[in-house]
């Protein structure tokens, strides 16, 4: 499995970087995942959306979708797109340390 | 040149919705909502029957086809009984919003603000009389074909 250097640590992660042990996240390697992702800087706005997402993970076990940030994280479905516009859940999750939300809506 | 094209991440779609039930602007919509979530462009086209989605007096009131539909399991003479569209409808809305898909005009909406294109085409519009004005707000813009080849160029073209 392949692994990746984030904020000076070394964690696992699947082909497509998503970290595959969320335990391993630390927000210090917030940032560099970020820009990795075309993200320059993370904003108190993107950091409102990645905590929701670690609560909703710890919560219920998967991240939420886009309706669900939409609706319960504060920030609008198009804020959402304006801060992460490769996708907000994707992206998000991924920034997030968690697994890629895997649902059709 | 094909090879090159083979196995390169979609970048764009547009997506031809030109049906007017339910099972059949659904499933466009959840083809453009979840390019969107995977960072691709999405744009959708609606012609014909499938301008209801984005008709303002009609796009709250869209319902499965409950005859000549041999996916419902339904007898044709049972679909064809007074209420049976909306109550299919109606039994499939609560199945969907259990599974977190949006109602349409809601689902349209959303899609909207995630940055993907409306358009109406031109030629329907013109057919059934229907103006800029008769469309949700959501809607760009109501467009020829020609343009809308122009907007699709470089992407996949998804008809439903």
């Amino acid at each position: 499995m392949p692994t990746a250097t984030y904020a000076g640590h070394d964690v696992l992660v699947n082909d497509e970087g998503f970290l595959t042990d969320p335990a391993q996240w630390t927000e210090e390697m917030a940032p560099q995942i970020a820009r990795s992702e075309g993200i320059a800087e993370l904003t108190p706005r993107h950091w409102q959306v990645i905590r929701f997402m670690r609560t909703q993970y710890q919560a219920k076990g998967t991240g939420p979708t886009v309706r669900v940030l939409g609706k319960t994280s504060g920030v609008t479905v198009k804020e959402l797109y304006q801060l992460f516009p490769k996708g907000p859940a994707k992206v998000a999750a991924k920034i997030a340390g968690i697994p890629k939300p895997r649902g059709c809506i | 040149m094909d090879s090159a094209i083979e196995g390169r991440a979609i970048e764009k779609v547009s997506i031809i919705v030109s049906k007017g039930s339910l099972e059949g602007i659904y499933p466009a919509l959840i083809m453009a909502n979840g390019a969107r979530a995977e960072g691709i462009e999405a744009n959708l086209f609606f012609t014909f029957f499938g301008l209801d989605a984005i008709t303002k007096k009609r796009h709250e009131h869209i319902k499965v086809a409950t005859v000549g539909n041999p996916g419902l399991h339904l007898a044709t003479i049972v679909g064809v009984l007074p209420g049976m569209p909306g109550l299919m409808t109606s039994y499939l809305g609560h199945k969907m919003e259990k599974l977190d898909i949006p109602p349409i005009p809601e689902f349209i909406e959303m899609i909207s603000d995630s940055g993907a294109g409306l358009y109406g085409c031109q030629a329907s519009c013109d057919l059934f009389g229907i103006s800029k004005d008769d469309l949700i707000e959501q809607v760009q813009g109501i467009i020829t074909v020609g343009e809308f080849y122009a907007m699709a160029a470089g992407g996949q073209i998804i008809f439903t």
